[in-house]
């Protein structure tokens, strides 16, 4: 007589090696990167409704076809499944290590249920309301943002310093493409001779502080969007407190001091920034992921003479050009969310309008440089926001 | 003879231009025949001891001369430098 389903499951979960979720959470929390795969094999309205943070998923029916293109197709990796209960979780281990080799392969007991009730924390996937997803359809459509890339932009956040040339279009387009949260940096107002080139302003708004026009062009292009605003120069005494907890900067500021500062604070706590600056007819472009790739001071370890770094102000820049750098910054704020392409991590891209020319550059890490060369776990706490006077410094060196 | 690229903040020391040409088999020695054929431009390059100023980047087509052999890097006929002095502006 053919055994009964249940007993074919019972010996199955008896044969499969099976773990506690303190396990799991144990291994998991061991350090950023545990060795230890997390498969979710349920359904995706399942998924949809909560799962483990870092988890994979590929629902158990199509668990043959698709569990190398999810988890990789090393089979003495660590493999742990789960589902509802620990049922489809055991049958799922049996299959990976049975019919697929995989041989570390551990079922999680009680699946999220017992997880959830052990008080662990579950991430919940944003569900794009009818309105969302036609606002965001065109980035839906496209293979490398999609839900999963839209999601990431909607849980971002960025932060623009300046609401000026270059902050202007990157405002604009990132609140359009529906990055959640924008702060915004800006001690100004808005003046008549900003205009010329600082989209994100209009006539009727002269003479407002820039962070609150700013906020009304974001939101009436796109309501979602969380702006948060700071009508301060960002200095050393703020910098900490303003830039913590962002996902990525945006760097439009007019002057060295800050920028050496944004650079340190940066990488001590490890935001990447999207640089930028203009001048006349020329700009440049480069990011700056701490560790990664080199900082500021790696590719300017001095800042120039005032007479060799004249403002925008001073000089005059031609209103497109903050347009085009401008949106190089966004798309590269965008890539860095959805982690897509290729960053401009250890590269500086010149534009030059009037020859239309962009000429790329290669920066390299400085194994000297005064700040990226440190590790800032070997930072003690009380040195973080402790930064030395830069106005001097600044000056000193011209 | 080399290409050199000028940064904006160096164009009104060399008549304007976007590109000049300079001769040397080195990027010291390209470097110092613009400094003379553009004295305006000495300064702004060199400091008093005629080494590189430490805020000026100069590149050797896409490559930081600085992970070559900095001045002593030597340069061919076809080669690029390019000029780089730090920007700030950000269009306020």
């Amino acid at each position: 007589m053919s055994p009964s389903g249940a007993e074919v499951i019972r010996k199955i979960r008896s044969e499969v090696e099976e773990v506690d979720p303190s396990e799991v959470k144990a291994a998991l929390n061991g350090n950023g990167n545990s060795g230890v795969v997390l498969l979710d094999v349920r359904e995706s309205e399942e998924w949809d409704a909560g799962h483990i943070p870092g988890a994979k998923h590929v629902a158990r029916g199509y668990l043959e076809s698709r569990v190398e293109g999810a988890i990789g197709s090393d089979r003495s990796q660590r493999v742990v499944i789960y589902c509802a209960s620990g049922q489809r979780s055991a049958l799922a281990a049996n299959t990976l290590k049975n019919l697929l080799g995989y041989e570390n392969v551990a079922s999680m007991n009680g699946g999220i249920t017992l997880w959830k009730d052990r008080g662990y924390e579950v991430e919940k996937p944003v569900v794009l309301t009818p309105q969302q997803r036609d606002r965001y359809s065109r980035h839906l459509l496209v293979p490398e943002i999609g839900l999963e890339g839209q999601t990431k932009l909607l849980n971002a956040k960025v932060l623009l310093l300046g609401a000026g040339g270059l902050g202007s279009p990157t405002a604009l387009y990132l609140a359009a493409a529906g990055v959640g949260t924008l702060g915004v940096v800006d001690d100004d107002e808005v003046d008549l001779s900003n205009l010329q080139r600082q989209v994100i302003h209009t006539t009727d708004r002269i003479g407002t502080p820039k962070v609150d026009s700013a906020e009304i062009a974001i939101n009436g292009i796109n309501p979602d969007v969380n702006v948060v605003k700071y009508k301060t120069r960002l200095d050393a005494s703020n910098i900490m407190e303003i830039i913590e907890g962002y996902d990525v900067i945006v760097d439009g500021v007019d002057n060295f001091p800050t920028r050496y500062l944004l650079n340190d604070a940066t990488v001590r706590l490890d935001i990447p920034v999207v640089s930028a600056s203009i001048l006349g007819f020329d700009g440049q472009l480069s990011v700056f992921a701490p560790h990664d790739g080199p900082c500021y001071r790696c590719l300017y370890p001095v800042p120039p003479p005032a007479e060799l770094a004249p403002s925008c102000g001073a000089n005059g820049v031609l209103g497109v050009l903050p347009g085009t750098m401008g949106l190089l910054q966004a798309t590269e704020v965008v890539k860095l969310i959805i982690g897509a392409g290729e960053p401009l991590i250890g590269r500086l891209l010149l534009y030059e309008a009037l020859g239309a020319t962009f000429t790329e550059l290669k920066v390299r890490r400085d194994p000297e440089c005064p700040i990226c060369s440190i590790d800032p776990s070997e930072i003690d706490e009380s040195q973080l926001g402790v930064f030395p006077d830069y106005e001097a410094f600044c000056a000193a060196a011209g | 003879m080399a290409k050199i690229k000028i940064p904006p903040v160096l164009r009104p020391s060399v008549g304007g231009e976007k590109e000049v040409q300079a001769d040397g088999a080195d990027v010291g020695a390209v470097l110092r025949a613009l400094a003379e054929q553009h004295p305006a431009t000495q300064q702004q390059l060199f400091g008093a001891d005629g080494s590189l100023n430490r805020y000026v980047n100069v590149y050797l087509n896409d490559e930081d001369v600085r992970v070559l052999d900095g001045l002593d890097t030597t340069v061919g006929e076809s080669d690029t430098l390019v000029i780089l002095p730090a920007m700030a502006g950000g269009g306020a």
